[in-house]
């Protein structure tokens, strides 16, 4: 038999190409090509239900929607409608357009708009405020206003198992914990009961999850819909310091965030990477039973993005460097010290020489006002 | 080089008689100097009288309650880390079945904090405020600290009290001279000025 050599498709995403493995969809090309350039982060689709370490998940929210101006290499036609990145594959020669083409931001208002249509907005109130994906997205990508005046639907919080709280009211039905529930835990036990509009996720017959890994719903959750019953209004996410820690756990990997406040940890969470995932999930035990320090071995503080609220109030040296920009303009306004003048040490000569300079100079500011 | 055409030319003109006699020049500055002892005065008797503050001026914060006296804070932080002088610290804490007429949202701010040291009256915190739950008044300052157990103000000072809310009634120096005259008068306003420590 033959061997098939794997024969790398070559896309263009706004105008970026980029080879990629056949089988792999639109938005891990666009995730490759945001992590091997920094500066190009702005153009990978947003996900709200799509979840790399979840297989099967994403298609369901349409948050990532791009335009395809061109199928393939061999199949010239664009695609007829815009199509979400997160579940398609990329073809030979495909050309991708997100950022670039206006109507996929209109559409993704238009996304915006129905994922917020029975969003609480009690973002005050809410415990994943500044963690929260959809704030983000709606940030990103949303208008400040809302056009919606009808009701929201409303439901009673509900608690499911002794550590985990279910808010319906702001779950946007992304199926993550579904999956996560799926996959990480043997039975099935938490889905998504009725249809369309009266859809509610449920364990069923409210039987609670016991699960060793079922904390790790909280963090899939890109809303507030699923909260940390211990960590239920400690602090803002933001007024807390994450750090980086590990431990020997026989059950999981061991690698989490603490979040402290002041000396006290109040939060135990997977790590999540760029894209706000979290690969490694770790146990109940870890997350919920391990709060005090001398449980953990500490790595050091967690890296923050500098747009994320929870940088705020936190002065670490690589924080409060200059953003992008005023780098960038400084790098293209340097000029080199002219080194060639003479070293001048006499105090006479100096003082004339500041007094020419003065004359110079006011008669610059003097032509300035006159013209 | 001349930077402007303001500068005098220096004479060494000789002086006229009247000029050498000095006693008509004295009695001019004199003049000038009894003059202004009739004119209007520009001090004010502070602090029996008070100069209008102008009509954006943040004196001390309130935590505002709803038209029912509910609390309206809901204790989201964004005050805090609107802050420029991380003046403000709050603790959270979940509302009790019962507690519905205490408190509007289901979190409320069980220990609200502002160092009024910190403080500079910036406004950021009233305009991050999305309850609409902070806010300077128009009207009074923080007072002068004579001990350091006064700097803190916790939620005792900073609670609005439902018996004697703050509307502001002046927005223009004129109304705020005619409710001066009020209160000194003894009349009612809608505000009366509450003793702080």
């Amino acid at each position: 038999m033959e061997e098939t050599k794997p024969q790398l498709f070559k896309i263009t995403f706004d105008g970026i190409e980029v080879e990629v493995e056949p089988g792999t969809t639109i938005m891990q090309a666009a995730r490759k090509i945001a992590e091997a350039d920094e500066s190009q982060a702005a153009i990978v689709p947003p996900a709200m239900c799509y979840y790399k370490p979840l297989p099967a998940s994403g298609g369901k929210c349409r948050a990532c929607l791009v335009r395809v101006a061109q199928g393939s290499a061999k199949d010239t036609r664009p695609m007829p409608k815009l199509v979400p990145s997160c579940i398609t594959q990329v073809q030979d020669g495909m050309v991708v357009e997100n950022t670039t083409n206006e109507a996929v931001l209109e559409a993704r208002k238009g996304i915006v708009e129905f994922l917020l249509i029975n969003h609480p907005l009690d973002c005050p109130v809410c415990d994943q405020a500044g963690e929260c994906h959809l704030q983000d997205f709606a940030f990103e990508h949303g208008s400040a206003k809302t056009r919606y005046e009808e009701e929201r639907r409303t439901f009673e919080k509900e608690d499911i198992g002794p550590f985990v709280q279910l808010h319906m009211t702001r779950c946007i039905l992304c199926y993550r914990c579904v999956y996560t529930a799926d996959q990480i835990t043997e039975k099935r036990e938490h889905g998504v009961m009725n249809r369309g509009d009266a859809s509610e996720i449920s364990t069923y017959i409210k039987k609670s999850i016991d699960n060793d890994f079922s904390g790790n719903i909280i963090d899939v959750c890109p809303v507030g819909a699923l909260t940390d019953k211990t960590y239920r209004f400690k602090n803002r996410v933001w007024f807390s310091k994450p750090e980086d820690a590990h431990c020997n756990c026989d059950k999981c990997s061991g690698k989490v965030t603490l979040w402290y406040r002041g000396d006290e940890v109040i939060r135990v969470t997977a790590r999540k990477n760029t894209w706000g995932e979290v690969t490694e999930f770790i146990c109940n035990t870890c997350r919920f039973e391990r709060k005090k320090t001398s449980d953990w071995v500490l790595e050091g503080p967690t890296k923050v993005k500098r747009s994320s609220v929870i940088s705020a109030n936190k002065y670490r040296s690589d924080l409060v460097k200059k953003p992008d920009f005023a780098l960038k303009l400084a790098a293209t306004q340097f000029k080199n010290i002219d080194d060639s003048r003479p070293y001048i040490t006499d105090p006479e000569t100096i003082r004339n020489q500041s007094i020419e300079n003065n004359d110079k100079a006011n008669h610059r500011s003097l032509l300035n006002q006159n013209n | 080089m001349q930077l402007t055409n303001r500068s005098k030319q220096v004479s060494n003109k000789e002086m006229t008689l009247m000029e050498r006699a000095y006693l008509p020049a004295i009695a001019t500055g004199l003049g000038i100097t009894i003059k202004h002892f009739f004119s209007k005065k520009v001090t004010i008797q502070y602090p029996e009288v008070k100069r209008y503050l102008g009509p954006v001026f943040r004196g001390r914060h309130i935590l505002k309650r709803d038209a029912d006296g509910r609390e309206r804070c809901t204790a989201c932080g964004l005050c805090a880390v609107a802050c420029p002088a991380e003046a403000i610290s709050m603790v959270a804490a979940e509302r009790e079945k019962g507690e519905e007429n205490l408190y509007r949202e289901e979190k409320y701010a069980a220990v609200y904090e502002v160092n009024m040291l910190r403080c500079i009256f910036c406004g950021l915190c009233e305009e991050a405020c999305p309850k609409q739950a902070v806010y300077l008044r128009h009207d009074e300052f923080v007072p002068v600290f004579t001990d350091r157990d006064q700097v803190i103000w916790g939620k005792d000072l900073l609670v609005e009290d439902m018996n004697n809310r703050y509307t502001r009634e002046a927005w223009t120096k004129e109304e705020a001279l005619a409710l001066d005259i009020k209160r000194a008068n003894g009349e009612p306003t809608n505000v009366t000025p509450r003793a702080v420590p």
